[in-house]
C-alpha cells in the first residue's frame, strides 16, 4: 500500500504568461534600440532611460489598481476623474504651503477611498456590472469636475514638485514610489488572506461562496486599492504640474491605457488569474513605444495604431494559449501506421 | 455494533410539487463505505444534495454522530465533518492545490498567509492518502479528472470529516485511476471515515461497498449487507419496473431503407474507432455510463467537435463534416442535452428560436419557413400565448419541442439527440417519442443517446453501447436492462470485440 505506482501523466509544458510578456519587451526593446539607432541618436542614453521610467510612473500606479480589481472580475472606469479630482484636492489643500504637504495628501487620497467604496458597494450589494458602476460613479465625479472648474487650479509648495522632478540617476524617484508601491500590492496579493480572496472570487464567486467567503468584501477592497492607486497617480500629477488639473486624468487617457496594459501584462479580463509584475511589464511596453516612436519622429497618428495593433494581438496570443481543452483519452491526429 | 455516525430518517422532499424523494432511511457506519444505487432520477443526488446542505429537506430527521443537525448551507457541513465530492468540482482552476485545499482559512502567521505551512500541510494530508506524485504548489487546472478528484478528497480530510459524500466518483476516470481511488477509499476507511458511495457501476458496488440502499423513483426499495444481494437480484431492484407502454411501435410497416449514415474508423480525442451505420428510417440507440463518449459521438458527427480520422459517408457519398455549419447544410440535425445553454437563446421570442438556424445557414428560405413555423408548432402542441414569446417562459417540454421544431425546419436527413426527453413531463415525452418515429417513418435516420434505458429499449431498431470512448457492444432491440448495463459497464466483452 505504501507505493502507489501511477505514472505521472504527461503535463503540458506552460510558460507563464508573465515570462512572455518580458520576452516581449526584450523584443520591444530591441526593435526599438535598432530603429532608434537609424534616425543617429541613442535609444539607452540617459536621458532616453529616464524618459521611459517617468513614462511608466503614473500609468503604472494606475494600472497596479486596475489590476487588482481586474482580478476579482471587476473593472475601474473611474479613474481618470479620480485622478483629476485628487490634484485639485491636494492642490487646493496645499495653497503652497510646505506645512499642508501632509493634509492635501491626506485628503487627496481620502477622497479616492471613498469614491473606491462607492463603487465596490454598487458592484456588489446593488450588483451593477463593474463597467457600468464605475462608469456612473466616474460620470457623477466628471459633473462635479465640470461644473466647479474651468481650468487649473491651487497650487503645490516648491518641495512637492521635488517628487515629481528628481531621480536617483537616472531613475525618477516617482518611479521608485510606483515599484515600491507595486511590490506592497504585489505582497498583499500573495501574502494576506483577503489577497488570495480577491483571485479566489475572481475565479468563482460560486466556489468561493460554497468555501465559506464573503464574497462581497475582496471585491470592495480591491476596488477601493484601484481607487486610491489612481489618487496617488493624480498626487503625482500635480507635484508635476505644479497644480491641480480637472482635464489631467481624462486627458492621459488612463481609464483604458491602464485596462490595456493589464491585459497586455497576461491578467485575464475575466478575472482569477494575472499578477502585478505582468502589468508592470505591460506599462514598461507602452512607454518603451512611445520613447521610440517620439524618438524616430513617428506620425502620431500611426502611434495609436501601433499601440492598437499590441494590445489586439498579446490578446490574440494568450486567448490561443489560455483555452483550456477538455482532456482527450485519444489522440487527435491521424494514427500512422 | 456500534452507533451509526451518520443516521438520515424519513427524508422527503418535492420540487414544484413534484416528489423526487419520499420517506427515505439511510444509516452510515464509521470505517464502511455504504453504496447507494439507483437508476437515473431514482433520488440518489438529491438525498446526498439534502445531507450536504445544499437543498433543505421537507421532512425528516438527520443525526450526525448521535446530534441532531440542520444544515443550511455547505460550509456547515463541512465544518461539522461531513463533506461531499461533487460530480462538479468546486476548485478554482487557476489557483494552486494548496490554495484551493485551505481556501477561506489560509492559516496564517504574523498575519501573513503562511505559504509554505499550507503547502507542507497539504503534502502531508496527500501523503496520508498515499499520493506523491501530486504537488501542492501545481496549479489546479493542470491536474488531471483523477488528480482533482484526489485534491477533493484530500479538502475533504483537511475539515477532518468523518463522512464523506461521492457522487458518481468513478465516472470520468480510467480504469488504473479507479484502482488508486479504491486504495483511497480504503485509506479513508482504515481511518474511521464513513463514505457514501454513489455508483452506476455495480461491479464496483460489490467490490468496494460493505452496505448498500437502492432507490427506485424517490422511494427506499431495499437496504443491508452488501453480502445479501446478488448482482442479477440487485438489477431487479434497481430497475423492477414493466417498460412503459408510452412508446410508440417500433418499425412497423415502414421498411428500413438504405444506408444513410455511415463512419467508418472514426475517431477525436474523445471517441475511437467509431464503426456505425444508420439507415433510413430506422432509431439506433446509444447507451452507455456518464462519460462513456455518447455526447462527444453526436458531437463528432455534428462536425462540433469534428472527427480527426476515419471517412463519414451521407447517402453514400463522402463528406468531411469539419464544422456544425457544413454538417446542417449537408443536412444533419443536433438536438442538444443542454437545452437552455446550447440549444435556445432564451430571451429571445419564439418564431426568433424557430428561425434560429434557417437564418443563419438556409437565409434565403427564412420568408417560407416562417409562414411554415407556426403550423409546424401547433402540429408538435406546443403552447404558448405568441409567437413573440419569449422562450425562457416556456415549460421544458414545450421549450425542447421548439428546439425540434428549429431542426424540422432544415428538413434534415439525419437526426442526432441527445438526451431528448431530459426535464421534460411525461406528456411532452410522449409527444417526442411520436415525432421521432414520424420522421423515421419519413426515411429520416435518427441517432438517439440516452441515459434513460427503458427510453433506449423502448425506442431503438438497435441499441449501441458504449464505454470509454468506444462502442462496446450492438445489441437487438428489446435487449434487457441488465444486458445493457453489463455492456456499459464493461463487465462482459462487448460483441463488437469478438468480432474484430
Amino acid at each position: 500500500m505504501t507505493t502507489t505506482t501511477t505514472t505521472r501523466p504527461r503535463r503540458r509544458v506552460r510558460l507563464d504568461s508573465t515570462v512572455i510578456v518580458y520576452i516581449a519587451l526584450v523584443v520591444v526593446i530591441v526593435i526599438g534600440a535598432i530603429l532608434v539607432n537609424t534616425v543617429g541618436r541613442n535609444f539607452f542614453s540617459l536621458g532616453s532611460i529616464r524618459d521611459i521610467l517617468t513614462g511608466m510612473s503614473v500609468l503604472g500606479l494606475v494600472a497596479v489598481g486596475q489590476t487588482v480589481v481586474i482580478l476579482t472580475g471587476s473593472l475601474d472606469l473611474s479613474v481618470p476623474y479620480v485622478i483629476s479630482l485628487s490634484s485639485l484636492i491636494a492642490a487646493e489643500t496645499m495653497r503652497g504651503n510646505p506645512n499642508n504637504i501632509a493634509q492635501g495628501v491626506l485628503f487627496a487620497l481620502a477622497f479616492a477611498a471613498v469614491v473606491g467604496l462607492a463603487n465596490g458597494l454598487v458592484v456588489t450589494k446593488l450588483k451593477v456590472n463593474g463597467f457600468i458602476a464605475t462608469l456612473g460613479v466616474g460620470l457623477i465625479v466628471k459633473g462635479y469636475l465640470d461644473t466647479n472648474y474651468q481650468g487649473s487650479a491651487g497650487s503645490v509648495p516648491a518641495e512637492f514638485q521635488f517628487i515629481g522632478a528628481t531621480g536617483i540617476g537616472p531613475v525618477p524617484i516617482s518611479t521608485i514610489i510606483m515599484l515600491a508601491l507595486a511590490t506592497v500590492v504585489f505582497l498583499f496579493l500573495k501574502k494576506t488572506r483577503t489577497g488570495h480572496h480577491i483571485y479566489a472570487v475572481g475565479g468563482s464567486v460560486e466556489v468561493s461562496r460554497l468555501s465559506g467567503l464573503r464574497t462581497a468584501r475582496p471585491v470592495i477592497f480591491a476596488h477601493v486599492i484601484c481607487s486610491v492607486m489612481a489618487g496617488l497617480a493624480g498626487l503625482l500629477l500635480a507635484s508635476r504640474l505644479g497644480v491641480g488639473s480637472p482635464t489631467v486624468g481624462s486627458q492621459g487617457g488612463y481609464d483604458l491605457l491602464s485596462i490595456a496594459a493589464v491585459v497586455l501584462g497576461g491578467t485575464l479580463l475575466g478575472g482569477g488569474r494575472g499578477s502585478i509584475w505582468g502589468t508592470i511589464g505591460g506599462v514598461a511596453i507602452f512607454a518603451v513605444l512611445d520613447s521610440v516612436m517620439s524618438a524616430i519622429q513617428f506620425n502620431p497618428f500611426l502611434k495609436d495604431v501601433v499601440r492598437g495593433v499590441v494590445i489586439v494581438a498579446a490578446v490574440a496570443i494568450y486567448t490561443g494559449r489560455g483555452l483550456e481543452r477538455r482532456r482527450t483519452r485519444f489522440a487527435t491526429k491521424e494514427v500512422k501506421r | 455494533m456500534t452507533a451509526p455516525i451518520l443516521e438520515a430518517r424519513g427524508m422527503s422532499k418535492s420540487f414544484y410539487g413534484v416528489e423526487v424523494l419520499r420517506d427515505v432511511s439511510l444509516e452510515l457506519a464509521a470505517g464502511s463505505v455504504h453504496a447507494l444505487v439507483g437508476e437515473n432520477g431514482a433520488g440518489k443526488s438529491t438525498l446526498m444534495k439534502i445531507l450536504a446542505g445544499v437543498y433543505q429537506r421537507d421532512a425528516g430527521q438527520v443525526l450526525f454522530d448521535g446530534a441532531e443537525v440542520d444544515f443550511t448551507h455547505p460550509i456547515q457541513a463541512m465544518r461539522a465533518g461531513l463533506a461531499t465530492v461533487f460530480q462538479e468540482f468546486n476548485l478554482l482552476p487557476e489557483r494552486t492545490v494548496a490554495e484551493n485545499i485551505f481556501l477561506g482559512r489560509e492559516p496564517r502567521r504574523a498575519g501573513f498567509v503562511d505559504t509554505r505551512g499550507m503547502a507542507n500541510a497539504t503534502a502531508s494530508l496527500l501523503g496520508e492518502l498515499g499520493i506523491d506524485f501530486i504537488d501542492s504548489n501545481a496549479r489546479v487546472a493542470s491536474l488531471s479528472v483523477a488528480e482533482q478528484q484526489i485534491v477533493e478528497i484530500t479538502k475533504a480530510l483537511s475539515f477532518d470529516a468523518r463522512v464523506i459524500q461521492m457522487d458518481e466518483p468513478t465516472a470520468a476516470l480510467a480504469d488504473h485511476e479507479v484502482e488508486l481511488l479504491h486504495s483511497i477509499i480504503g485509506r479513508l476507511k482504515a481511518r474511521g471515515v464513513a463514505i457514501l458511495y454513489v455508483s452506476h457501476r455495480l461491479k464496483e458496488v460489490f467490490d468496494l461497498c460493505d452496505t448498500l440502499t437502492v432507490l427506485k423513483d424517490g422511494a427506499l426499495v431495499w437496504s443491508g449487507p452488501t453480502s445479501e444481494v446478488t448482482h442479477d437480484s440487485l438489477v431487479r431492484m434497481m430497475v423492477g419496473r414493466a417498460i412503459s407502454t408510452y412508446f410508440p411501435p417500433a418499425l412497423g410497416t415502414t421498411t428500413v431503407g438504405d444506408a444513410r449514415l455511415t463512419i467508418s474508423g472514426g475517431g477525436n480525442g474523445y471517441v475511437d474507432g467509431i464503426d456505425l451505420e444508420v439507415r433510413a428510417g430506422e432509431i439506433v440507440g446509444v447507451a452507455g455510463l456518464q462519460g462513456a463518449g455518447r455526447t462527444e459521438l453526436a458531437e463528432a458527427i455534428f462536425g462540433a467537435v469534428p472527427f480527426t480520422r476515419g471517412t463519414v459517408t451521407l447517402d453514400g457519398r463522402p463528406v468531411r463534416l469539419r464544422s456544425a455549419r457544413r454538417a446542417v447544410k449537408e443536412g444533419i440535425a443536433l438536438i442538444t442535452e443542454d437545452r437552455k445553454a446550447q440549444g435556445l437563446a432564451l430571451q429571445q421570442s419564439v418564431i426568433d428560436n424557430t428561425l434560429l438556424v434557417i437564418r443563419g445557414v438556409f437565409a434565403s428560405r427564412t420568408r417560407t419557413v416562417r409562414r411554415e413555423a407556426p403550423g409546424i408548432l401547433s402540429s408538435l402542441e406546443v403552447s404558448f400565448r405568441g409567437l413573440d414569446q419569449e422562450v425562457q417562459f416556456l415549460s421544458g417540454g414545450n421549450q425542447q419541442k421548439v428546439v425540434l421544431t428549429k431542426w424540422l425546419a432544415t428538413k434534415p436527413r439525419v437526426v442526432l439527440l441527445d438526451e431528448p426527453t431530459r426535464g421534460i413531463d411525461v406528456g411532452a415525452k410522449v409527444a417526442v417519442y411520436q415525432l421521432m418515429r414520424e420522421l423515421a417513418n419519413q426515411g429520416v435516420a435518427i441517432l438517439m443517446v440516452s441515459s434513460e434505458l427503458p427510453e433506449i429499449i423502448g425506442m431503438s431498431d438497435r441499441i449501441l453501447v458504449m464505454h470509454g470512448g468506444r462502442i462496446a457492444a450492438e445489441l437487438e432491440p428489446g435487449s434487457s436492462e441488465e444486458a445493457i448495463l453489463a455492456a456499459a459497464t464493461g463487465t462482459i466483452a462487448g460483441s463488437r470485440e469478438d468480432a474484430a
